[in-house]
């Protein structure tokens, strides 16, 4: 089907041709019942086409319509597959990443705004139980106001609908320099993987080079399966060791040592001094021969089950949050005992869950203050050393802790603001003290958040004799 | 048009009433009975006039593998306790109960539409639709878009993947999944009268023809009430039991 300005179909008006790929055209339209500026997307049907591109098409029909926009492009309407295969859908306004990969490599600064975005669209698709399976430079639209969006669903898997991409004999579907090892296995239902092409993308951009290059074949991705990328910092050593921290934890060949969903990947860019840097950080060549070589074996193994229908553990925005909210600078030791010990029965009641402590400082006076060892930046590091040493008490394992200082000047207003912007599913708090219990006109905090919070509360007290 | 289909009854009248009430609830047009109204449960006299009632009103049904022992005196491969329930069910119902379950059809055409017990290859051998082999059989010989079918007790939606071979995929309660009519689908719809996987609930499908859309639900309802009366009758235990999800 060749359209033309000035052409109509379905009473959309062809206003001009936007761009013409390899499997789709995109027109700007117009109709006067749109209720934002819109693009037809067209398949194109041509020689020798197996019918892959008319399923991708059927997947991404299917997935934009379970959908309410953002991160993905609304979807306004639809052609009939069998006579006018088309997507009417919103024009996403921005800039594709796919062009700034020429000014790569990117200042520090850009990387993680990009680095930041990109994730917290993934994981809000993700929370919506759709894995992207094609996240690169040409899909990632940032908008101008700092947001992205996901576009060409083609391969993308919905975890409660049925796959029409899915096959008895899996065969790698995605592309080449993006894609992650389990899906050149032919994995499917695996969200880290949108966070391992993330990772493959903010390499690129920040240095410009490809990690794993642009393999043509199955052995070229195969690689990927064994051999550790070079560590970015070998290209470019002036980045940052906390970027390469997060930029190897996504490229990591196992998807549980990635991090567990979009929003964790965002929150370590938002707080890069937060971080606690590992050996990814430091890393300065590709290991040894050995190593690579049990990685293989490791690699061979990895073949994954049957993955029809069973749904996954790994499930990004299914990872529990328990928030505890600690009051560091209090003295009661009775009370922050007993706080430990149900942050410690929390925790192994539900052994998936990652458990985050939490504790306000108030933000710092506007004009600054005259005595430089209370300076926001130290009074922040203080607090946070103080609670991490609080967290190192509770027994649980440290891979499932986060320790985080927020501020605000009302304590039960900044918990509350970390409860809804991060899901949580369950929050364990300090009872009051039994002095305010009377009190009208000062609600406790605790009270404030318990009565608000949009989740579980659980309520810790010294036991009474 | 919103069509419900209900599969695998099995004498469950609670169950059914459930399901009946959910369903109108939803604004279904025309109720599909897809086989097995009787065995197993208490209660089939009930069902069957209740059914009986709902074909006046221009709904549908067609017969299934229990139906077809309880009033042809045939035994199919049922095991010890099945054959205990249909001798006993068969006592139950009246002469004109056990005509109505006699004269019902094995297959069923309703525009694009298949309706059929087992296997539309074949539907009085009652072959079970475990995997996309027999799927595929089924679909080939109904030769229409959409296909729903029971016997088999716990639902599953089979379609083709990128290959073509047929794939099942276990559907998510309540959730619209698009099947559009240029491509096949078997659903099977689970059952509304005895589940087998642990969960009780009375499970039903509801088509839009128009959207081309299928939801699979699962409708609760107190359970303790159809396994009461099976413990009272004195028909074999595990029927009770999987009615509460114990077995």
């Amino acid at each position: 089907m060749a359209l033309a300005a000035g052409d109509e179909l379905d009473g959309y008006r062809i206003l001009s041709r936007r761009h013409a790929g390899g499997m789709a055209v995109i027109y700007d339209v117009a109709r006067d019942d749109l209720p934002a500026p819109a693009v037809m997307k067209v398949p194109r049907f041509g020689q020798g086409d197996t019918g892959a591109t008319i399923v991708g098409f059927e997947v991404e029909q299917m997935v934009l319509a379970t959908g309410d926009g953002d991160p993905l492009p609304r979807l306004f309407g639809q052609g009939d597959l069998a006579a006018t295969p088309y997507l009417v859908m919103e024009r996403i306004e921005g800039t594709v990443i796919a062009d700034l990969v020429d000014q790569a490599p990117l200042p520090f600064d850009a990387l993680r705004r990009i680095g930041i975005a990109v994730a917290e669209a993934l994981d809000s698709l993700h929370r919506r139980d759709i894995i992207h399976l094609d996240i690169k430079p040409s899909n990632i639209i940032l908008r101008p106001d700092g947001r992205a969006s996901l576009i060409d669903l083609g391969l993308a898997h919905h975890r409660r609908l049925p796959d029409l991409l899915a096959e008895e004999i899996r065969r790698p579907v995605g592309s080449a320099p993006y894609i992650s090892p389990e899906q050149v296995l032919g994995v499917r239902n695996e969200s880290r993987s949108d966070l391992f092409a993330l990772g493959v993308m903010l390499y690129e951009l920040a240095t410009g080079k490809l990690p794993y290059g642009a393999p043509s074949g199955l052995s070229g991705m195969r690689r990927r399966l064994h051999v550790q990328p070079l560590p970015p910092r070998a290209h470019r050593p002036d980045l940052p060791p906390a970027l390469q921290e997060v930029i190897l934890r996504c490229l990591e060949i196992e998807p549980a040592k990635r991090y567990a969903t979009g929003h964790d990947l965002a929150a370590d860019l938002q707080h890069p001094e937060s971080m606690q840097l590992g050996e990814r950080a430091h890393r300065s060549g590709q290991d040894g021969v050995l190593q690579r070589l049990r990685r293989w074996f490791v690699g061979v193994g990895l073949e994954p089950a049957h993955m029809q229908g069973a749904p996954v553990s790994s499930g990004a925005g299914q990872v529990p949050i328990v928030l505890v909210s600690v009051a560091v600078n209090h003295t009661n030791a009775q009370a922050h005992a007993a706080l430990r010990r149900e942050a410690e029965r929390l925790a192994r009641g539900r052994p998936e869950a990652r458990l985050a402590f939490i504790t306000v400082v108030r933000p710092p006076p506007a004009m600054g203050t005259a005595e430089d060892s209370h300076s926001a930046p130290r009074e922040h590091l203080r607090v946070l050393v103080a609670l991490r040493n609080w967290a190192a008490e509770v027994d649980v394992e440290a891979a499932r802790v986060t320790c985080h200082v927020v501020e605000g000047a009302d304590p039960a207003e900044a918990v509350l603001d970390y409860v809804r912007s991060n899901h949580v599913d369950t929050l364990l708090l300090g009872a009051p003290p039994a002095s305010l219990a009377d009190s009208r006109l000062l609600q406790p905090v605790a009270v404030r958040i318990a009565l608000q919070a949009p989740c579980t509360v659980v309520i810790a007290r010294v036991p009474q004799a | 048009m919103k069509y419900a289909f209900i599969a695998d009854l099995h004498s469950n009248i609670e169950a059914l009433e459930a399901v009946l009430h959910h369903a109108a609830m939803h604004g279904v047009e025309r109720r599909v009975f897809l086989g097995d109204l009787v065995g197993y449960g208490a209660d089939p006299a009930a069902v069957v006039d209740r059914v009986a009632a709902c074909l006046q009103d221009g709904d549908l049904a067609v017969m299934g593998n229990h139906d077809s022992a309880v009033c042809a005196r045939e035994r199919d491969a049922m095991n010890d306790e099945a054959q205990a329930a249909v001798l006993w069910t068969r006592g139950q119902l009246s002469a004109e109960q056990l005509s109505f379950l006699r004269d019902l059809p094995l297959i069923l055409r309703q525009d694009d539409i298949t309706c059929v017990h087992a296997s539309a290859a074949e539907p009085g051998r009652w072959t079970y639709v475990f995997d996309g082999l027999a799927a595929m059989r089924s679909l080939e010989e109904a030769g229409t878009p959409w296909v729903f079918s029971g016997h088999v007790h716990d639902p599953t939606l089979f379609y083709a993947g990128r290959d073509g071979r047929l794939l099942p995929f276990l559907p998510s309660e309540g959730v619209a999944i698009p099947v559009p009519a240029h491509r096949q689908w078997l659903s099977i719809v689970g059952s509304c009268g005895q589940p087998r996987d642990l969960r009780p609930g009375a499970r039903y499908a509801l088509f839009d023809s128009d959207q081309q859309r299928l939801r699979f639900f699962r409708v609760p309802y107190d359970a303790t009430v159809p396994a009461a009366k099976i413990r009272a009758a004195g028909l074999a235990e595990r029927f009770a039991l999987h009615l509460e999800g114990r077995a």
